[in-house]
C-alpha cells in the first residue's frame, strides 16, 4: 500500500507530505529554542546587574565566533547549490556541494571544540555562572543539531543518493527539507552569535 | 483490496504473508499501532490506580501495615509493611506522571487518534508510517524508564508530579530518571503531532472539507497542535533540570540556597519560578489534550445514539480553536501562590475567565444535541452522558480556582485535587471507556456485552463521586494535599479527617467496578456479538471500512459528499445517511 503525496504535490496544498512535516518540526524546534532564549533573559533580567561581569569572566572568543558564523553562512550557500544541482539533473555537483555542507559542518564543529576546549582549561565550566550555563547550554544543544544535519545531509548525498536513478524527484524533495532544516539550524546561530558574544 | 491487478512496488508485498514481528510488534500499520497505544495506554492507568491505591491506604490508615502486599515492598520503602512518607512521595509523583503522560494521552491520543482519525478522514494509512511507529516505540522507552525507575536504590522520583525545583534539583531520589523518561515521552508526542497535522491537511478523502470533518477529528488535530508547541518549552526545562542535577548548574537554584542547615555549593543565580512557568507552559495545554479527545469521543457518541445531528457543530469548532489558542495563555493560574506579582496575576485570571466560555459552548452544545432526539441507552451513550456532569462539576469547581483571590486560601488543598480529578477521571476516563466501547467492534469485528457494559458503568459513577466529592468538603475545610497521612497531624482536619476511609473504600471498591470491563474485554475479543461493518448505524466514515479493517483500510473508493452527522433526515428511508454514500437523486 503507498501513502499519497509523498512525492507528488496535493493539489489544493501544493505541497508534498514531507514539506508540511518538515516546517511542523521547525515550529516546534522555534518553541524549544525560544523557550531557551526566554530563560536566558530571565536569567538576565534576575541577575542583578551582574550579568556584563560573568559575560567578561566567561572570555568569549569573538574571532572564532565570527569565522564559525562564516563558514555556517557559507554552508547554508553550498546547501542551496546543492539542491539546485539536483534540480538541475546534475549529480556530480550535487554530491560536491553536498560533501561541501557537511564540511563545512564539520569545520564549524572543530571550531567550537577548540572554543569549549579554551573554557575548560581556564576552569570555565557550565557550574561556575549562570552565564556559562545558559552558554553551554544553548550551543551544546545548537551543536547537537549540526551533527543531525550532518548526518541527515551525509546520508542523502552518500548512500541515500543512489534514489537518483531510480526517484529523481523524490531525492529532490528529501535534499529540499534537509536544507530547511540546516537553514533552520544556521538561523539559530546567527541568533546565538550576538546574544552571547556582542550583546 | 479487490483492484485489478496492475504492476505496481505494493503489489509483491501484498501477496506476501508479513512475519509476525512486522504485522504485530514493529508494523506500520495505524491501526495496529493505534492498538498498540490502547494497550499501553490501559496497562499504564491500571499501573497508575494501582498506585493511588496503595497512597490511599496510608491516608485511610496512617502508620498501620499495609495488609497482604505491605511485607512485599522492601525495607527502604516500607518496613514492616508501614509506608514511608518517602515512598508516598515517590507513588504521589509517579501517579500523575503515569496517569497524565502514560496513561490518557496515549490512550486518547495516540490510541483513539491513531486508531480512528485516518479511517474518518478516508485516509488508507497516516501520512509517515515508519514515524508513527517510531514515535510508539519512543512512548514505550520512556514507559520502560519511568516503570524501572521505582527499582533504583533510590527509588523514583518523588517531587510531585510537577517536579518543582529547587527540589527536584537536588533530590537525590530518581528524578534523573524521570526526566530521562519525559524527553523519550516528549519526542514520541512531537513525532506523533506532526503526524496527525499532516495527515489531516494532506490525506483526507475526496470532498472530506474541512467542515465535514467529524468533531472528533477536530478534536485531534487542536490537540495535536498543543502537543507541537507546548511540549518543546518543557523539553527545554527537562534537559536545564538534568543540566542542574548531573552538570551542578543553577538555572532553578537560587544564590545562597540553605539545604540541611548548610549554603548549597552552588554559583546560584537561577529562578525556581523559571522551572515553574516552562512547566505551566506546558502543562496547562496539557490538560486540555487530556480533555479535548474526551470531548471529541462523546460528540460521536451523542450524536450516533441521541440520532440527532450535533447541535451546533460549527460553533462547536470554532470553540474548539479558540480554546486551543487560549490555553497558552492561562498557564500562570497555576502560579498565583508564588509571588509573581498581582499585575502578572490579573493578566491570567482574565485570561482564565474568558478560556471558561469555549468550554462552556461545547459542553452546552453536547447537552442541547440531547434535547427531542430518541436516545439509545447503550453502554457508551451511558459513559458519554456520565462524562456530561462530571466534566461540568470539574469545570465549575475551577472557576474559583481561576481568580486568585479564591485561589490563595484554597491552592495546594484537597479542594485542588478534587477539582482536577473531576475534570480526568469521571471526565475523560468516562470518555475513554465511552470509545473503547464504541469503536471495540472497530477493532476485533464484536461487539462487547452490553449487560457487564452496565455492570461497570453503574458503579464506576457511584464510586468515582465517593472518592473525588469528599475531596472538595476537605479541600475547603483546609486539608493540604500531598501529606503521606492524610492531614490527621493537623487540629482542622479532625472533623473531616474520616472521610479518608470513606474515599479509600470508594478507591478500592472502584477497582472491583473495573473487573466487569476487563472480563468484558478480553472475552468479547473472541466471543462477543459479532459485529458487522456498522453495528451502531453510523454515518461517519469509518463504518464503511470492514470491520476489522485490513491493512490500506478500505475495500471501496471513499467519496464524502455531505457532513458528519445526516441522522434523521427528513424524507429518508433510514434514521442516518451515511457521509459518502452516493447521494439518492
Amino acid at each position: 500500500m503507498e501513502i499519497p503525496y509523498t512525492v507528488e504535490a496535493h493539489p489544493e496544498t501544493g505541497l508534498n507530505n514531507g514539506k508540511i512535516g518538515i516546517w511542523l518540526f521547525l515550529t516546534s524546534e522555534v518553541m524549544l529554542f525560544g523557550a531557551l532564549f526566554a530563560t536566558f533573559i530571565m536569567l538576565r533580567i534576575g541577575s542583578d546587574g551582574n550579568w556584563a561581569a560573568m559575560q567578561a569572566e566567561a572570555e568569549l572568543n569573538i574571532p572564532l565566533a565570527t569565522v564559525n558564523t562564516a563558514v555556517l553562512i557559507a554552508s547554508s550557500l553550498t546547501m542551496v547549490m546543492a539542491w539546485a544541482s539536483l534540480m538541475r539533473g546534475q549529480l556530480g555537483r550535487f554530491k560536491v556541494f553536498g560533501w561541501l555542507t557537511v564540511g563545512c559542518g564539520g569545520i564549524f564543529l572543530v571550531i567550537k571544540y577548540f572554543e569549549y576546549t579554551a573554557k575548560f582549561e581556564h576552569h570555565h565550566y557550565p557550574e561556575s555562572s549562570t552565564f556559562l550555563a545558559i552558554y553551554f547550554a544553548m550551543t551544546g544543544l545548537h551543536a547537537l543539531h549540526v551533527i543531525g544535519g550532518m548526518a541527515w545531509n551525509a546520508y542523502f548525498t552518500g548512500p541515500g543518493s543512489k534514489v537518483f536513478h531510480t526517484n529523481r524527484q523524490w531525492l529532490t524533495d528529501r535534499v529540499e527539507h534537509s536544507g530547511l532544516f540546516w537553514h533552520f539550524v544556521d538561523l539559530v546561530w546567527i541568533f546565538l552569535f550576538p546574544v552571547f558574544y556582542l550583546l | 483490496m479487490a483492484e485489478p491487478v496492475h504492476a505496481s512496488p505494493a503489489h509483491d508485498e501484498h501477496h506476501h504473508e508479513q512475519s509476525f514481528w512486522r504485522k504485530y510488534i514493529f508494523s506500520t500499520d495505524h491501526k495496529v499501532i493505534g492498538v498498540q497505544y490502547s494497550v499501553t495506554g490501559l496497562a499504564f492507568l491500571f499501573f497508575g490506580f494501582v498506585l493511588m491505591m496503595l497512597m490511599r491506604w496510608n491516608l485511610a490508615y496512617p502508620n498501620e501495615p499495609i495488609p497482604f502486599i505491605g511485607s512485599l515492598l522492601g525495607d527502604n520503602r516500607a518496613p514492616g509493611g508501614i509506608m514511608l512518607p518517602d515512598f508516598y512521595n515517590e507513588l504521589g509523583a509517579m501517579h500523575g506522571t503515569i496517569m497524565v503522560f502514560l496513561g490518557v494521552v496515549p490512550l486518547a491520543v495516540g490510541g483513539f487518534g491513531n486508531f480512528v482519525m485516518p479511517l474518518q478522514l478516508g485516509a488508507p494509512d497516516m501520512a509517515f508510517p515508519r514515524i508513527n511507529m517510531i514515535s510508539y516505540w519512543c512512548l514505550f522507552m520512556g514507559g520502560v524508564t519511568m516503570f524501572a525507575s521505582f527499582f533504583l536504590p533510590n527509588g523514583a522520583a518523588g517531587n510531585g508530579w510537577t517536579s518543582y525545583s529547587p527540589l527536584a534539583d537536588i533530590a537525590l531520589n530518581g528524578q534523573t530518571a524521570w526526566l530521562i523518561g519525559m524527553i523519550f515521552l516528549i519526542t514520541s508526542s512531537l513525532l506523533g503531532a506532526i503526524n496527525f497535522i499532516t495527515t489531516a491537511i494532506q490525506l483526507r478523502a475526496p470532498g472530506m472539507t474541512w467542515m465535514r470533518l467529524p468533531f472528533f477529528c477536530w478534536a485531534q488535530i487542536v490537540t495535536a497542535f498543543l502537543l507541537l508547541l507546548a511540549f518543546p518549552p518543557l523539553e527545554a526545562a527537562g534537559v536545564l533540570q538534568l543540566m542542574d542535577r548531573v552538570a551542578n548548574t543553577s538555572f532553578f537554584i537560587p544564590e545562597g540556597l540553605v539545604v540541611g542547615g548548610e549554603v548549597l555549593d552552588r554559583s546560584g543565580g537561577g529562578s525556581p519560578l523559571l522551572w515553574q512557568h516552562l512547566f505551566w507552559f506546558l502543562a496547562h495545554p496539557e490538560v486540555y489534550v487530556l480533555i479535548l479527545p474526551a470531548m471529541g469521543i462523546v460528540a460521536e457518541v451523542i450524536a450516533n445514539n441521541s440520532r440527532k445531528p450535533l447541535w451546533g457543530y460549527r460553533s462547536m469548532v470554532y470553540s474548539l480553536i479558540f480554546l486551543g489558542f487560549m490555553s497558552f495563555i492561562v498557564w500562570a493560574h497555576h502560579m498565583f501562590i508564588t509571588g509573581m506579582g498581582s499585575v502578572m496575576s490579573t493578566f491570567f485570571q482574565t485570561t482564565t475567565m474568558i478560556i471558561s466560555i469555549p468550554s462552556v459552548i461545547i459542553l452546552s452544545a453536547l447537552f442541547i444535541s440531547l434535547w427531542g432526539g430518541s436516545i439509545r441507552y447503550n453502554t457508551p451513550m451511558l459513559f458519554a452522558l456520565g462524562f456530561l456532569p462530571m466534566f461540568g462539576i470539574g469545570g465549575l469547581t475551577g472557576l474559583p480556582l481561576g481568580l486568585s483571590a479564591a485561589d490563595i486560601p484554597l491552592h495546594d488543598t484537597y479542594y485542588v485535587i478534587g477539582h482536577f480529578h473531576y475534570v480526568v477521571a469521571p471526565g475523560t476516563l468516562f470518555a475513554l471507556f465511552a470509545g473503547v466501547y464504541y469503536w471495540f467492534p472497530k477493532v476485533t469485528g464484536r461487539k462487547m456485552n452490553e449487560f457487564l457494559g452496565k455492570l461497570h458503568f453503574w458503579p464506576s459513577l457511584v464510586f468515582m463521586n465517593g472518592v473525588f466529592f469528599p475531596m472538595m468538603i476537605q479541600g475547603l475545610n483546609g486539608v493540604s494535599r500531598r501529606l503521606a497521612d492524610g492531614g490527621i497531624s493537623y487540629d482542622f482536619a479532625g472533623e473531616v479527617a474520616g472521610l479518608n476511609r470513606m474515599m479509600s473504600v470508594s478507591a478500592w471498591c472502584l477497582a472491583l467496578a473495573q473487573i466487569p470491563f476487563i472480563i468484558n474485554f478480553f472475552m468479547s475479543i473472541r466471543n462477543g456479538e459479532k459485529a458487522g461493518r456498522n453495528p451502531w448505524n453510523s454515518t461517519t466514515v469509518e463504518w464503511l471500512a470492514p470491520s476489522p479493517a485490513p491493512h490500506g483500510n478500505f475495500d471501496q473508493p471513499i467519496e464524502v459528499v455531505r457532513g458528519p452527522y445526516e441522522y434523521s433526515v427528513p424524507g429518508s428511508d433510514k434514521d442516518y445517511v451515511p457521509q459518502a454514500e452516493p447521494a439518492s437523486t
